[in-house]
């Protein structure tokens, strides 16, 4: 018998050093498009060679709130929707962490919405990784703030009727340094962004369009997951810097991906350590960057 | 070990309440602070976030409550200890993240400055009426520590045992003020940095191939690190196993639930803190706690006088409650009498723990106000009958 007919061993796989797989097999479906984000941010620390002993991974709820979970990193499963401040309860209890957000479109814009705006208004010095399959995945495909309009969904059977979020103009107009969209189908494109993003400061925003062929997909006869990145490959189309307001998302239509907002502006705490430093002078102190912690 | 000297404002100060808990705070070590302004409790955080940029601290004032304890409970993990202050309205909505500290066994202080309620109710006006919320406000079975103050000095003194026992048992503790020891002003005396015990945040010696966040040591608390020394360890509010995996099982659920329960049960002794005053050959013993301690002392003044032999036993620690010692008394004392602002809470724990050996009699108050001394006498009075 020949070696290739053994089947390959887990822990050979190049992002398996991210990943605690002693969890593995992962609770997401066929075709889900989490994994696959996943794999893009592994990479992507790789790539940007950041010390993992410092990068801290925050989610909250629902099917992209179990990649906390799994990524082998101080990794923190919260409650719906409080990623945001207990990553920002992280960050500055100990700024030298890269404090990551990692949760989906329902926790972080639906019961977590006035953290994120908020997050994004103070330019927190966080990086948010938010999943967005139009739907309420892990409850049962429930509508969700970005359900596109017409589209189906188990609580709007006949149709959504709301508007949704424009995820990328609310963190860019709130104030958000960094604003990315890009679909599951962009490996190279969204691991590079992660990267980016990992060296650059502040409130850091990067939506994914990810497919959900167990629910959205199903309840809107959209086909299985090879049927959907089809529709992402002919329906994305990039354009870096383009307007937030013009990247609304509607109901199997274009969906615009790119890099719209890349600033460089003074984040939470370079406003606060810099405000200190001249009002109070050198009476001020700063937290350590390893925290405030008492210790012999 | 002894407190950084850099938070401790050593002297004889003229504090009400909310400063000198805030004082307490950072003497006790405290370098993170996550609150939303509510009434009566917003002085806490306006003396902290005047202080803190000269000892190292960070306090943010958060979007809302649910907010200010999620970043109270984060911030925790870097062994940075962390407080959120509040009173009814915000308490409520921190009960969610109260209960993931609780279920990660995560080290913080929550100070709730009681108001009357329920809902908005008497914003500038005091409540004992938090109590009952303070221990079972968070969904599911979980313990918690809860501290009452009678004064600013106890407010100031009490913070840092509040801080200490957070550290010691791996929970959010409750320091259950109220209007009234909140905006009292008295001598509050801060002691030397060196005359400051403080317990520091015990980190595992393990190395992070043997660490598990939740195995046990003996003493039903899990050894603790901190996010960022490269243990890359993982934690969740759900029913996890000792690597802090989630595990979906009855059996699970029945050790890691019966675990967080058990390390306060088990070591109840330990953490108790009541103070009694003539119990001895008393018919009657008043229970109570916070202000309504300081106004029941009159009221038992009066019933002397009228020659009824009274006891006082002072809640300190009122959550876990002192049930043996209750049940002790019960089977010596005609009565308790609890006079509390609240319409009857802590006098149910009482009830429960006299079994029927000893009535237990509300002195009930809506809020608002502290007792009429002479309510509490008559009470008293009529007890022992």
């Amino acid at each position: 018998m020949s070696a290739t007919a053994h089947p390959p061993n887990p822990n050979d796989h190049p992002i398996a050093p991210y990943l605690r797989m002693d969890r593995m097999p992962h609770i997401w479906c066929p075709t889900c498009g989490i994994g696959t984000v996943v794999k893009c941010f592994a990479t992507a620390l790789e790539e940007a060679d950041v010390d993992l002993d410092k990068v801290a991974i925050t989610s909250g709820i629902g099917c992209t709130g179990r990649v906390a979970g799994y990524m082998k990193l101080d990794a923190f499963h919260t409650t719906h929707g409080r990623a945001i401040p207990f990553a920002t309860g992280l960050k500055l209890a100990r700024p030298e962490l890269e404090s990551v957000v990692f949760s989906g479109d329902g926790d972080l814009s639906g019961i977590g919405g006035n953290h994120f705006i908020h997050a994004a208004r103070r330019n927190m010095d966080i990086l948010v990784i938010l999943v967005n399959n139009f739907i309420y995945g892990m409850t049962g495909g429930q509508n969700a703030p970005t359900t596109p309009i017409s589209a189906k969904s188990s609580t709007m059977p006949f149709g959504n009727f709301e508007r949704p979020f424009n995820l990328p103009h609310l963190a860019a107009s709130c104030g958000a340094s960094y604003v990315s969209r890009w679909t599951c189908l962009h490996i190279r494109r969204l691991t590079k962004c992660m990267r980016v993003a990992l060296r650059r400061k502040g409130f850091r925003f990067i939506e994914v369009i990810a497919p959900c062929s167990t629910l959205y997909s199903r309840l809107n006869r959209l086909g299985g997951g090879l049927e959907l990145m089809r529709f992402y490959h002919d329906n994305a189309t990039i354009k870096h810097g383009i307007d937030t307001r013009e990247v609304d998302i509607g109901f199997q239509d274009t969906i615009i991906c790119g890099n719209f907002v890349d600033e460089e502006k003074p984040t939470f705490l370079e406003m606060m350590n810099a405000h200190y430093g001249k009002v109070l002078g050198d009476r001020y102190v700063p937290m350590p960057a390893e925290g405030g912690w008492l210790h012999d | 070990m002894k407190t950084d000297p850099k938070g401790v404002l050593t002297g004889v100060h003229y504090l009400d309440g909310d400063y000198a808990c805030g004082e307490g705070a950072m003497a006790a070590g405290c370098r993170f602070v996550a609150g939303y302004p509510i009434t009566p409790s917003t002085e806490v955080v306006e003396r902290i976030s005047r202080r803190f940029p000269f000892m190292g601290g960070t306090f943010i004032q958060m979007e809302d409550e649910l907010a200010s304890m999620a970043a109270v409970a984060g911030a925790a993990w870097t062994g940075t200890k962390s407080m959120t202050v509040t009173s009814g309205p915000g308490f409520s909505l921190m009960m969610e993240n109260i209960g993931l500290a609780a279920m990660m066994e995560t080290p913080c202080v929550v100070v709730n400055v009681q108001r009357g309620g329920p809902s908005t109710g008497l914003p500038t006006m005091v409540g004992q009426a938090d109590m009952m919320q303070a221990r079972w406000g968070s969904h599911g079975d979980y313990k918690v520590i809860a501290m009452s103050p009678q004064s600013p000095q106890e407010a100031f003194d009490l913070t840092i045992d509040a801080f200490n026992l957070a550290e010691t048992y791996r929970v959010p503790v409750m320091f259950m003020m109220d209007e009234c020891v909140g905006h009292m002003t008295e001598k509050v005396v801060i002691p030397d940095a060196d005359e400051i015990d403080v317990v520091p945040r015990a980190l595992s010696k393990k190395t992070p191939a043997d660490y598990q966040p939740y195995a046990v040591n003996g003493r039903g608390v899990p050894e603790m690190v901190r996010a960022g020394d490269g243990y890359r360890f993982h934690t969740t509010g759900l029913t996890h196993d000792d690597r802090g995996y989630p595990e979906m099982s009855a059996e699970r659920q029945q050790i890691n639930v019966r675990r967080i329960m058990d390390k306060i049960l088990l070591n109840v002794d330990d953490i108790v803190r009541i103070e009694e005053e003539d119990v001895d050959g008393a018919e009657v013993v008043v229970v109570a706690y916070g202000i309504t301690a300081r106004v029941a002392r009159m009221g038992i003044d009066l019933a002397r006088k009228q020659g009824v032999k009274v006891g006082f036993l002072r809640l300190v620690v009122v959550w876990p409650f002192p049930e043996k010692r209750i049940r002790e008394l019960a089977a010596a004392v005609k009565a308790f009498v609890v006079p509390e602002i609240n319409l009857g809470q802590m006098v149910l724990e009482v009830e429960r723990c006299a079994a029927g050996q000893a009535k237990a009699v509300l002195v009930p108050h809506a809020g608002g106000g502290v007792h009429d001394p002479r309510v509490i006498c008559d009470a008293i009075v009529e007890a022992a009958r």
